[in-house]
């Protein structure tokens, strides 16, 4: 065993997107704050990656799961209405939507699951805010047939009913987390604590591009799909690439998968969208980079919602899969670095554009990437004809319908 | 030579082993916890462990945690567990004093001012739960400076080799988390003890701690004999937590954990 990581030096020496370093940092951020129990599975797990990394057979099997199991590749949408309804930029979507399980979460935990298969793990713990992540990690447990615990928040609990019965019937064990405000956060700290108990047989399956190194790389890859495609489909569709890609972050997955073949591209607008719940300056929000300060929390040195002792705060969204105090390191860096852009959006924003998009494309979007489209909404307008927009449509809105009817005042 | 070094010195010469309680800081308020503090040598405490209370403290269980809450309702702050080591050492000068935390509340007060401040304090080690060898140079040449021990934590997933490399600079003792898991659930056994306090010892001549599953007296006999002192947290926090009325300490409050304490102490001076 090895006491520093082996990622090789990236022949890309002036890329952006030659990160982590040998330490998991991108720049100051990143890392492995872990209890020393967990240093050694770092470790592991960091050579079992680099491992499949250099095996084809890796590559051979996750390509076949992608393309006959999640539904890949998925399709780049040219949001034709809604285009004309904003009356400016072109907007495309990219429909993670489709993906088998509903949204892009499905995409990392495909490629995780076939890591702790080849590490030998029979028994996969997950923290889950929205509940998107849980049900894409409790239906690889049902397809390989493994033990499954999925730690979800009491609050998520009741506010996302729809996806905890799917984990159950998909044979996953529900724990629901009442420390705290009882959210994602909460969760994590639950499902740090079940893996340092459980170190042995059981494979941690963080659902975002945060927690300690590799962590962060490793989810990036594994999302990175989605840039990939829509380079190659946007390229066909309009002959260039676009001019701005907006996502929703929670932990950042779905944003760090479509920006990371983008990084070197400079003419690329890279727009990260942070829940701003009642408002950026509310105190009620999961803003991250707009309203905390670099800190160091599950894992990972990133920036934090956070009082001025360093005791992390409760954020607050209307989307449980955007309720998330913290944000993957390697955004922090972006954001550092000027490479990417970082904004709010509101509940109320997130709530009316979700009613656009369902209006106009018939697409029912999940609440996180409703708040994109409600920043593509913003600056679609004041952006020329010819100029073009993709948003990532991270996952359909399904199981938001309850949290919508209800803030609609709806009776279901 | 540091407090601690004096202390495990002295007891190497009694023939015994240490015995470390924990305390965490303004559980259930400052008055309290300070009063604690101060009367836990008498009944029998070597060294003193200091929680400080942080608002996500993974690696600890439902015990330690809800600890932590009651803490931070009571308004504990990193400065304000100084305030508490500053006060005690009005009055003892001698028993070792270690903070045990996480590392953002200490990331957020400045490293370098933190490690100052705390051994102006009169803290003499600290232990950083998320803070691995691998991420010391944070805190490191700062804590040297200031004559702070970092103590290091190693566990059952520690390997040989890894032992060496963990324990290479360490300095004032060895905290061995003596079970995979969080604090206040499972026990080693004193074979699992027996079998893994030799491959740490070969990695270094500090003395070593084991914590993490210590309840009963007997454990703590067992393990400041097997190691070289015993840590005793969750046990200790679960009695005070049962003298409390609505989250207030009652008068059973200290004088129930100093007997615990003091039974404890027999166990281990026995
Ligand atoms: C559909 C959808 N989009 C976005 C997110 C936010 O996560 P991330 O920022 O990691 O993509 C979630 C999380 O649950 C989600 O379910």
């Amino acid at each position: 065993m090895t006491n520093t990581s082996s990622s090789q030096p990236s022949p890309l020496s002036n890329s952006l997107r030659s990160g982590p370093d040998d330490r998991g940092r991108f720049g100051i951020f990143g890392g492995r704050f872990v209890a020393e129990t967990l240093m050694p599975l770092l470790f592991e797990l960091d050579e079992a990656y680099r491992a499949a990394q250099a095996d084809p057979a890796f590559r051979e099997e996750l390509d076949y799961y992608l393309k006959d199991y999640v539904g890949r590749p998925s399709p780049l949408w040219f949001a034709r209405h809604l285009t004309e309804e904003l009356g400016g930029a072109k907007v495309y979507f990219k429909r993670e939507e489709l993906n088998h399980t509903g949204s892009h979460k499905l995409n990392n935990v495909m490629g995780q699951i076939l890591v702790a298969r080849r590490m030998g793990k029979t028994r996969i713990v997950a923290e889950t805010g929205a509940g998107q992540h849980g049900v894409a990690t409790a239906t690889v447990c049902a397809l390989f047939g493994l033990k499954c615990t999925i730690y979800m928040g009491a609050t998520d609990v009741e506010r996302q009913k729809p996806n905890v019965f799917r984990m159950h019937l998909l044979g996953a064990e529900v724990k629901p987390v009442t420390a705290g405000a009882g959210t994602l956060k909460d969760a994590m700290n639950e499902a740090m604590r079940d893996w340092v108990a459980n170190v042995a047989d059981t494979y941690f399956l963080v659902g975002t591009v945060a927690g300690p190194h590799p962590y962060p790389e490793m989810v990036r890859d594994f999302q990175s799909v989605i840039g990939v495609e829509v380079k190659e489909q946007i390229t066909q569709a309009e002959g260039r690439l676009p001019d701005v890609i907006v996502a929703a972050i929670g932990g950042g997955s779905n944003a760090m998968g479509i920006f990371h073949p983008f990084l070197d591209d400079a003419s690329v607008r890279l727009i990260g969208v942070e829940a701003a719940g009642h408002g950026l300056d509310s105190g009620k929000t999961a803003a991250s980079i707009s309203r905390g300060r670099p800190g160091v929390l599950h894992g990972n040195r990133t920036y934090l919602l956070q009082d001025k002792h360093g005791q992390i705060e409760e954020a607050h969204s209307i989307s449980a899969g955007l309720d998330y105090p913290g944000i993957g390191p390697e955004h922090s860096w972006l954001n550092d670095i000027g490479r990417a852009e970082y904004v709010g959006v509101t509940d109320d924003e997130a709530l009316e554009a979700f009613q656009v998009c369902t209006r106009t494309e018939g697409i029912i979007p999940a609440l996180e990437c409703a708040h994109g489209l409600a920043h593509v909404m913003k600056i679609a307008p004041t952006m020329a004809k010819n100029q073009i927009i993709v948003l990532n449509v991270s996952g359909r809105g399904d199981k938001d319908i309850f949290t919508v009817a209800h803030h609609l005042g709806v009776k279901l | 030579m540091s407090r601690i070094q004096t202390r495990f010195a002295a007891l190497k010469k009694e023939g015994r082993g240490a015995l470390i309680p924990y305390l965490q800081a303004c559980d259930p308020d400052y008055d309290t916890s300070l009063e604690l503090l101060r009367a836990m040598p008498a009944a029998g405490a070597d060294l003193i462990e200091i929680g400080v209370p942080f608002s996500d403290p993974s690696a600890d269980g439902p015990t330690i945690q809800a600890a932590a809450l009651r803490g931070l309702k009571a308004g504990a702050t990193l400065g304000l567990v100084l305030q508490m080591v500053r006060a005690f050492r009005e009055t003892d000068n001698e028993t070792p004093i270690v903070l045990m935390g996480y590392l953002n509340p200490i990331d957020s007060y400045g490293p370098a001012e933190f490690c100052f401040d705390a051994a102006q304090a009169g803290v003499d080690g600290i232990i950083v739960v998320d803070m691995p060898t691998e991420e010391a140079d944070l805190l490191d040449a700062h804590a040297r400076e200031a004559g702070l021990d970092i103590i290091s934590l190693v566990a059952p997933t520690t390997s040989n080799s890894r032992l060496f490399h963990v324990l290479r600079d360490a300095t004032g003792f060895v905290y061995y988390v003596s079970i995979t898991g969080i604090t206040g659930t499972n026990s080693a056994s004193a074979a699992d003890l027996e079998k893994a306090l030799p491959r740490i010892r070969e990695a270094t001549d500090l003395p070593v701690a084991i914590g993490f599953g210590i309840s009963t007296p007997e454990q703590a006999r067992t393990a400041s004999r097997i190691g070289d002192a015993a840590v005793v947290a969750s046990a200790l926090i679960k009695t005070m937590a049962g003298t409390l009325e609505d989250g207030h300490a009652t008068e059973r409050t200290v004088p129930a954990v100093l007997l615990q304490l003091e039974a404890l102490a027999a166990a281990v001076r026995a």
